[in-house]
């Protein structure tokens, strides 16, 4: 019984407690408010699992931005429901919670049998590093050892963002993401905050992407600042959205994976596989496909939380 | 040893600024009370906490993030009490 | 100590399970699939803590996956939170339509 045990466990109860909130509270709006309180609270109990990359993740998009998604998601859906909405009976719910617990017992049984010594790959990992350059073993998995998920997360992304704009009415298919007729102005101060905070934003965001080479970093967390930053901005009215058809956003959303995909191809000609990398070349290709990653994650995240286009194209 | 026991009284008195916070979130009758409170906890608590660390990280890297961290939370920490006071002073039923 | 997290995790997807089936309304399913989804995040990062050796804090591979998974999670909020938004501008209601008979 140590100091650090008292934290994690008043942690992981407050942590269970949020999430009993999110579950039984009234009001949907003040579910999703537990629900960014829940994501920065997990990104606590990521420190304490010794995963740094993972937290900032977590805070960044886990909280933050999904945080946004779901309060405008709120914000719009509030009143209005015409039909009233029946909860099950209460045997049904009973059923349910029963089997409910019996799957968190499964799952607990689980956690209190693993085996011991706990198989692990981080031997493995870090002898592998040098030759990628890089000094945060992460980075080295995402970029280097299992290369092809993070493309094909990419790719998840851009299809995730085909499928909302998909779902515009005939009128504005191709337009501007946003309410029809907003004009109401933004809150001085929340102009003032967009006019301030971007351009510390893109510093801490390009910061954390140079970061992510040897410390915890990367370029998700920086691409959800900067994608912060983007909503930040059209929220208080001082960047407009582009047009869902304009080149240059189509542009910015596929580069990200295109450079990837076309240096993993190189691939099989400079280092006899595909997404290998020439060893004395590893860490600059490395990085420029993060630089190209950035930006197409930041456009996606803003994207995706600006949502479907709503106003037709000028 | 004896920044050690700076840094304690300091990130103590930090958490006692949190506390009240708190405290005043839960017991104060009214939105604009209540965000009086917070900004006091936010700003002065965070701030006490940050000056607690300062001798614990490397200047000037640590020490410098530490400082910028907190005057991101001040800068936000007002513009969302103002953000929030700015609704709740509207009539009507509240959201 | 990391087993902590993990019973903390297991009680985290049976709320967010009990959430997505018990909750009419779909903005709260979303939140409880969210949830739920954390939940096995936790787990995968309890799974990597203990793959620590010396010199390591946490083995790398399941936290790089966790990573992706937060992100494609998002992606999937994000277009059901779409879908739920254009069908409320449709059918001007966001529940699906509440039947007699068998669930």
């Amino acid at each position: 019984m140590s100091v650090a045990w008292a934290f994690d466990a008043i942690l992981a109860g407050t942590v269970l407690g949020v999430a009993a909130w999110i579950v039984v509270a009234r009001e949907t709006f003040a579910a999703v408010a537990g629900f960014i309180a829940y994501g920065l609270l997990l990104a606590l109990v990521w420190v304490r699992l010794a995963a740094p990359d993972v937290a900032l993740t977590e805070a960044a998009i886990g909280g933050g931005v999904t945080g946004v998604l779901l309060l405008g998601a709120a914000a719009r859906l509030r009143g209005g429901a015409t039909v009233p909405d029946v909860w099950p009976a209460a045997p049904l719910r009973l059923v349910a919670g029963a089997l409910c617990t019996v799957i968190a017992a499964a799952l607990a049984a689980v956690v209190l049998l693993l085996p011991e010594p706990a198989p692990t790959l981080a031997p493995q990992a870090a002898a592998a590093l040098p030759a990628t350059g890089l000094g945060n073993p992460v980075t080295g998995v995402l970029m280097a050892y299992r290369a092809l998920d993070t493309l094909l997360e990419k790719v998840v992304l851009v299809l995730a963002l085909i499928g909302v704009w998909s779902l515009a009415q005939d009128a504005s298919w191709g337009g501007v993401p946003g309410p029809q007729g907003r004009a109401a102005r933004a809150p001085d101060a929340l102009v003032f905050l967009a006019r301030l905070l971007p351009p510390v934003g893109i510093v801490v965001a390009v910061y954390l992407l140079w970061l992510g080479a040897d410390e915890p970093g990367g370029a998700f967390q920086g691409g959800a600042l900067l994608a912060a930053m983007w909503i930040l901005m059209m929220m208080a009215g001082l960047a407009a959205s582009p047009a869902v058809s304009d080149r240059r956003l189509r542009l910015a959303l596929v580069v990200g994976p295109a450079v990837f995909l076309a240096i993993g191809l190189a691939g099989f000609f400079s280092a006899g596989a595909f997404l290998a990398y020439p060893e004395p070349w590893a860490k600059p290709l490395i990085v420029l496909v993060e630089a190209a990653k950035i930006v197409s994650v930041a456009a996606a995240l803003a994207l995706l939380v600006a949502g479907p286009p709503q106003r037709s194209p000028r | 040893m004896i920044l050690d026991l700076f840094s304690l009284l300091a990130i103590a008195a930090g958490g006692f600024f949190f506390l009240a916070g708190t405290v005043g979130l839960l017991r104060f009758p009214d939105p604009l009370t209540r965000l009086h409170a917070l900004t006091k906890a936010d700003n002065l608590g965070l701030g006490l906490v940050v000056l607690g660390l300062l001798p614990r990280v490397d200047w000037p890297q640590g020490g410098l993030k530490l400082i910028v961290v907190w005057l991101l939370v001040l800068l936000t920490g007002a513009t969302v009490g103002q953000l929030v006071a700015r609704v709740a002073q509207r009539p009507g039923p509240r959201p | 100590m990391s087993q902590l997290f993990g019973l903390a995790a297991a009680a985290l997807v049976g709320l967010g399970l009990y959430g997505l089936i018990v909750h009419p309304e779909p903005l709260r399913k979303i939140l409880a699939f969210n949830l739920l989804g954390s939940g096995v995040f936790v787990l995968f990062g309890v799974i990597a803590r203990r793959g620590a050796v010396v010199g390591t804090g946490a083995d790398p591979v399941p936290q790089a996956i966790v990573i992706t998974a937060i992100i494609v999670a998002f992606a999937a909020s994000a277009l059901a939170i779409g879908l739920l938004l254009r069908l409320r501008q449709t059918t001007g209601d966001a529940a699906p339509p509440t039947g007699d008979g068998p669930p």
